[in-house]
């Protein structure tokens, strides 16, 4: 129920980026040689003479009824825009999502399981590593092996899926590798310690009371336990990944909204920008409220 | 009645910190880093010619005697751009640390000490914590022009609200423990609680986010100049070196990936330090960072 | 004499990679017998705990590792044994519980399944057989409703209902030896009473040796045949009941024993000074918010009268609940009152504003439960003792005259002002903090809880402490404290709650002998061990009279 506020919290924000932009948009809208009465009126068509806070409702209004705007430089509705371009991010953030958390979490889970071996500090100087390059240098270094030395897989470009599955799936691999290392490298961190936190609760200790198994233990009795901060990072690191798919999109060519983004704020397309930031917000918020969500199942005392 | 003093109850805390500290990783990680600084305070004594001297008959050599990491497109040393680089990547890493820092403790401070604004100051970081931070700091800078300044600015924003919920949840926590409600008691008022009591305990939560802001923004910069919407061209950060380096990728690798390498061994050597500091201060931090 | 059922012999326990001089637990031997109730009492740090862990094989590894001696088990090595033959023997053979019943169960998984996984590791029983003998032994530890019991989770439960199902868990196999280690230390005095008188039950009915680990004579001599006192690694004493309360041999034991409160009233005169603290018709009342409908109130405290003279220590006594330290941190300011009036020396802070209220605030200081978190970790000594003093002016070398003045008058050198919390004691943590509070020269002193973390021994100083000052000064004290016995060592006067309310005020001896309300008389019949006197080393004399054989304040030799 505190959603409400942190959405129109985000609305606000964006709203005043938006209206600090330098410069008239009316005079960018009608060009250099409009006189002042077109400028007046094209000012009064953006309901730009009213106050801000009016303003701002109105915008507000119009933004839940779906209209995001038209692009300053195509004329096109921005929603259109988005809806277009969003294929190729959609399918490049469900395989990265999907491949970090089922190689993540097992990674971790091995590491806490097997802590102070080789094999924990090897997860764990991973982890590091995975976390502190640079998503664009991850890209290049495998295109560098994958593509250029081993010509294993092209090196950018993508094939919507309705082409066929192999054609998109192997323009994929690539960027699901280059982007995945960050995500991995969070998730499987945050796994390995909240287990052994877990492991060294009271409850563990009446577990091996009871007579189980070490691996009984761990995986019926502390794993379910674990669980909450995991769910937690996942969702929070959509934000980062968010960002991460800007940049992966434009190493790999790929002809999705994190491309559009890059291309709108070098065109200074106003709309376009709000309109995509807006969209990321709320995807964020959505998916967090879902975690808020997958608490209650997990957890039988967290009940809303 | 005389008490007698005691040997130490618990283990020194500085023990263990000593202990962390002079690990064999961290160890290394902080040679590189030590590197990483004298390359920025010295680079203009270490071999390097001018990094934004054009040399047209130059383009794209590769490595050589006379220019070590090779040319770019302009035919400018490579090798003299990504020591110069150190200079912008470091300053911007610093002052979104440092900013932020100062920053959050403050607004934490406020959020966690007055009931009443809690609720608001916290919902206001939430939702500047629901737009992702690169999306942020893009928006920012666009909207206010690309200098130094501004990117600086544009990337510490995003990374206040995390600093503002951990000097917070400190500040909750302390604010319960028996020896501040002691002071209250003793009628301590309340800047002097805050000084005396709570804000010392959040140096070193500070100190270990602090150095993990540092690095988020560097990669941040890079990111951002390497899509073309961070730094003004004019400045030799490596994430410009490597947005110029895109088009000659296939024929000249290395002009992505010199400057690539050394900003991951920058950042690298960052977080493990930080890390450090982290498992050797405080075990239980682990959960909130 | 019965079957032997647990015997250890010269057991030693050390940390990992320590040498081998710096040991946890050095040479123990003791044994068990069945159906017999063996009681392991010892202060904090004396090993017991890890005795205990040692035999279930539960040692902490690459921690804690035993070296040396044997640990019989129905004759079978327990140190020998390998990991897979350990895991046999938990639950069947032996069965362990712990002290934290709040976090000793899985908080996801219900408390029925939690059961039923004990037999589903060692039993091939079907699962409708599981399912029966799970709800049997839930009624065997008579808790009410035991299908709805069956699908709960842990914190739908209380305490004392978390601890009935760990002993369904350990008990459903009928072990032949149990470990109880503080099983009841977590719990309200009356609970205590009920889960106490369970387990007697219980190994009656199988006749199951039963080692119990406590620091506390008084369930000690409720429960026990024999004893075993441990002391920093070591046995000290073993020896049956009777001998171990009425002769112990070694002076550790004399002091352990003579050290525990016992329900003996005090026997002073009736305090008529002046009135210190009055508080009338106190109210504490919380409201949580729901964000749709109406807000839940729930009463902390409802309307309580008490009140303080000069020289007098007034007890408030109440379990867990009782809006005992809600009133407490009222009357100094911590948390403001819903309603009603605190008088101090005749004005009244209730309603009073934070400005004004500062200047009263050296008229009344507090103390707390606990001395590990009352003092700042980062500020010597002495400058967290004249804090107080500095506040209202006083020049910082003035002021630390005078708190070497007061580590003296609180038994410590003053050579103490320039160190830190850490290099000290509990007690003398505490004591540190007494001196803090009475640097002002407070006219009341609230003593929160304040000696309920502390080792019997520091406990009985620390009691004798107040009591010196109080002499001394004339200060009035208002004790808080969930156990009856302390309030009965040093209280005149002793006010009893339960449910945010007063339900009985009265003279100490008055109360604790001829008590008028039903839950006042409850209490005391949960008192344990009320039927001794320890400091006289015998019975409770049936007429009370050991009260006139009391001193009201002893000199105990210092630690």
């Amino acid at each position: 129920m505190t959603t409400v506020p942190v959405v129109g919290t985000v609305a606000l924000v964006v709203f005043a980026i938006l209206r600090l932009t330098p410069g008239d948009p009316a005079a960018i809208i009608a060009g250099d040689s409009a006189t002042t009465e077109q400028l007046e009126q094209i000012r009064v068509h953006l309901g730009l003479d009213k106050p801000m806070h009016v303003q701002f409702f109105l915008w507000l209004l119009q933004i839940l009824r779906g209209d995001l705007g038209v692009s300053l430089i195509s004329g096109v509705p921005v929603s259109g825009m988005i809806l277009d371009r969003m294929g190729p991010t959609l399918a490049l953030s469900t395989t990265i999502i999907l491949f970090s958390v089922i190689v993540a979490i097992p990674l971790g889970v091995i590491a806490a399981w097997r802590q102070g071996t080789v094999l924990d500090r090897s997860v764990t100087a991973f982890s590091v590593l995975g976390f502190s390059v640079p998503v664009f240098v991850n890209g290049y270094l495998l295109i560098l092996l994958f593509s250029i030395s081993l010509g294993w897989l092209p090196v950018q470009g993508y094939k919507p899926l309705t082409d066929g599955f192999l054609p998109f799936f192997v323009r994929l691999i690539l960027p699901t590798l280059a982007l995945s290392t960050a995500y991995i490298a969070l998730i499987a961190r945050i796994t390995r310690t909240s287990i052994l936190e877990v492991m060294g609760e009271d409850y563990i200790r009446t577990a091996r009371a009871k007579g189980l198994k070490e691996n009984a233990v761990l995986l019926r009795h502390a794993l379910r336990n674990a669980a909450v901060p995991i769910v937690t990072i996942i969702g929070v690191g959509i934000a980062h990944l968010i960002g991460g798919v800007v940049v992966t999109e434009s190493v790999f060519n790929l002809p999705g909204l994190g491309r559009l983004v890059v291309e709108a704020v070098l065109a200074r397309d106003y709309p376009v920008i709000q309109g995509l930031i807006l969209l990321f917000s709320f995807v964020n918020i959505l998916i967090n409220l879902l975690v808020d969500v997958i608490y209650t199942v997990i957890d039988p005392r967290i009940r809303y | 009645m005389t008490g007698k003093v005691e040997e130490p109850l618990a283990p020194s805390a500085f023990g263990h910190l000593r202990r962390t500290l002079t690990s064999a990783p961290v160890l290394i990680a902080l040679t590189i880093l030590g590197i990483a600084i004298l390359i920025a305070l010295l680079a203009p004594f270490l071999g390097t010619g001018d990094p934004i001297a054009i040399h047209p008959g130059e383009r794209l050599k590769r490595v050589s005697g006379a220019h070590w990491l090779g040319t770019d497109a302009f035919g400018r040393d490579v090798y003299s751009r990504v020591m110069y680089g150190a200079r912008i990547s470091l300053l911007v890493g610093l002052g979104a640390a440092l900013a932020s820092v100062t920053l959050g403790l403050f607004i934490g401070v406020i959020a966690g000490y007055f009931r009443m604004l809690d609720s608001i100051v916290m919902r206001v970081m939430d939702g500047i914590m629901a737009i992702p931070g690169i999306l942020l700091a893009i928006a920012l800078v666009t909207v206010s022009g690309a200098s130094l300044m501004t990117v600086v600015v544009a990337i510490t924003i995003p990374e206040i609200p995390r600093v503002v919920r951990l000097v917070r949840s400190v500040i909750l926590t302390i604010r319960d423990e028996p020896y501040v409600e002691a002071a209250i008691a003793l009628g301590t008022p309340s800047p002097a609680l805050l000084l005396r009591h709570m804000v010392p305990n959040t140096v070193a939560p500070l100190m270990v986010q602090g150095t993990f802001v540092f690095a988020s923004a560097m990669l941040t910069e890079a990111a951002m100049s390497f899509l073309g919407v961070g730094l003004p061209p004019e400045f030799p950060s490596w994430g410009n070196i490597m947005a110029e380096g895109r088009i000659y990728f296939q024929l000249l690798p290395g002009l992505i990936l010199y400057a690539g390498l050394f900003l991951a061994l920058t950042v690298l050597s960052v977080n493990v330090v930080g890390d450090a500091m982290r498992d050797a201060l405080d075990p239980r931090m682990a959960r909130k960072l | 004499m019965n079957a032997l059922v647990l015997n250890i012999d010269g057991l030693s326990v050390q940390v990992v990679g320590r040498p081998a001089t710096q040991r946890v637990v050095a040479n123990v031997s003791f044994d068990v017998h069945q159906g017999e109730t063996l009681c392991v009492v010892g202060e904090s740090g004396s090993g017991k705990s890890v005795t205990a862990l040692s035999i279930m094989g539960l040692l902490p590894r690459g921690n804690l590792a035993s070296r040396g001696g044997r640990i019989l088990v129905e004759d079978e090595d327990i140190l020998t044994a390998s990991e897979n033959r350990l895991r046999a023997l938990r639950a069947t053979r032996m069965a362990m519980v712990f002290q934290e019943p709040m976090t000793a169960l899985n908080p996801v998984e219900p408390v029925g399944k939690q059961i039923d996984e004990v037999l589903r590791v060692h039993r091939k029983f079907t699962r409708a057989e599981r399912r029966e003998t799970v709800l049997a032994m839930l009624d065997a530890v008579h808790l009410p409703n035991v299908r709805q019991i069956y699908d709960a989770y842990p914190h739908q439960l209380s305490g004392g209902q978390r601890q009935r199902i760990v002993i369904s868990m350990a008990l459903i196999l009928q072990p032949k030896l149990l470990i109880a280690d503080e099983p009841t230390t977590a719990l309200d005095v009356t609970t205590q009473a009920q889960i106490l008188a369970l387990i007697r039950e219980l190994q009656e009915k199988h006749n199951t040796a039963v080692m119990f680990i406590t620091h506390d004579f008084g369930v000690v001599a409720e429960i026990a045949d024999r004893i075993v006192v441990m002391h920093r690694g070591c046995v000290v004493e073993v020896g049956a009941r009777e001998d171990i309360l009425a002769h112990p041999r070694e002076a550790y034991t004399r002091m352990l024993v003579s050290a525990v409160p016992s329900l003996i009233p005090r026997q002073r005169d009736a305090p008529g000074g002046e009135i210190v603290l009055d508080v009338v018709g106190l109210n504490k009342i919380y409201s949580e918010k729901r964000f749709l409908g109406s807000a839940r109130m729930v009463a902390a405290v409802q309307e309580v009268d008490l009140t303080v003279r000069r020289s007098e220590i007034v007890g408030v006594v109440g379990e867990s609940g009782s809006g005992k330290s809600t009133v407490a941190r009222c009357i100094v300011r911590l948390i403001d009152p819903t309603s009603g009036a605190i008088h101090i020396n005749g004005s009244d802070i209730a309603g009073a504003t934070r400005r004004a209220l500062r200047p009263l605030r050296q008229r009344f200081q507090i103390i707390f439960q606990d001395p590990y978190r009352s003092l700042n970790p980062r500020r010597r000594v002495g400058d967290s003792i004249i804090e107080g003093l500095v506040n209202f002016g006083m020049r910082r070398d003035q002021a630390l005259t005078k708190a070497g003045a007061l580590l003296r008058l609180v038994g410590l050198d003053p050579d103490a002002m320039p160190r830190y919390p850490h290099q000290f004691s509990g007690g003398q943590r505490q004591r540190i903090c007494i001196a803090r509070a009475l640097a002002l020269q407070p006219d009341l002193l609230v003593a929160d809880e304040a000696v309920s973390a502390l080792d019997v021994s520091v406990q009985a100083q620390v009691l004798a402490l107040l009591q010196e000052i109080r002499d001394r000064t004339g200060i009035a004290v208002l004790f808080i404290t969930h156990d009856l016995r302390v309030a009965a060592q040093i209280c005149d006067t002793i006010v009893v709650m339960q449910k945010g309310r007063v339900v009985e005020t009265g003279r100490a001896e008055t109360l604790l002998t001829a008590p008028r309300q039903k839950y006042t008389r409850a209490l005391i019949e949960a008192a344990p061990g009320r039927h001794w006197d320890f400091q006289n080393f015998r019975p409770l004399q049936p007429n009370g009279a050991g009260a006139i054989h009391n001193p009201t304040s002893r000199p105990l030799p210092a630690r």
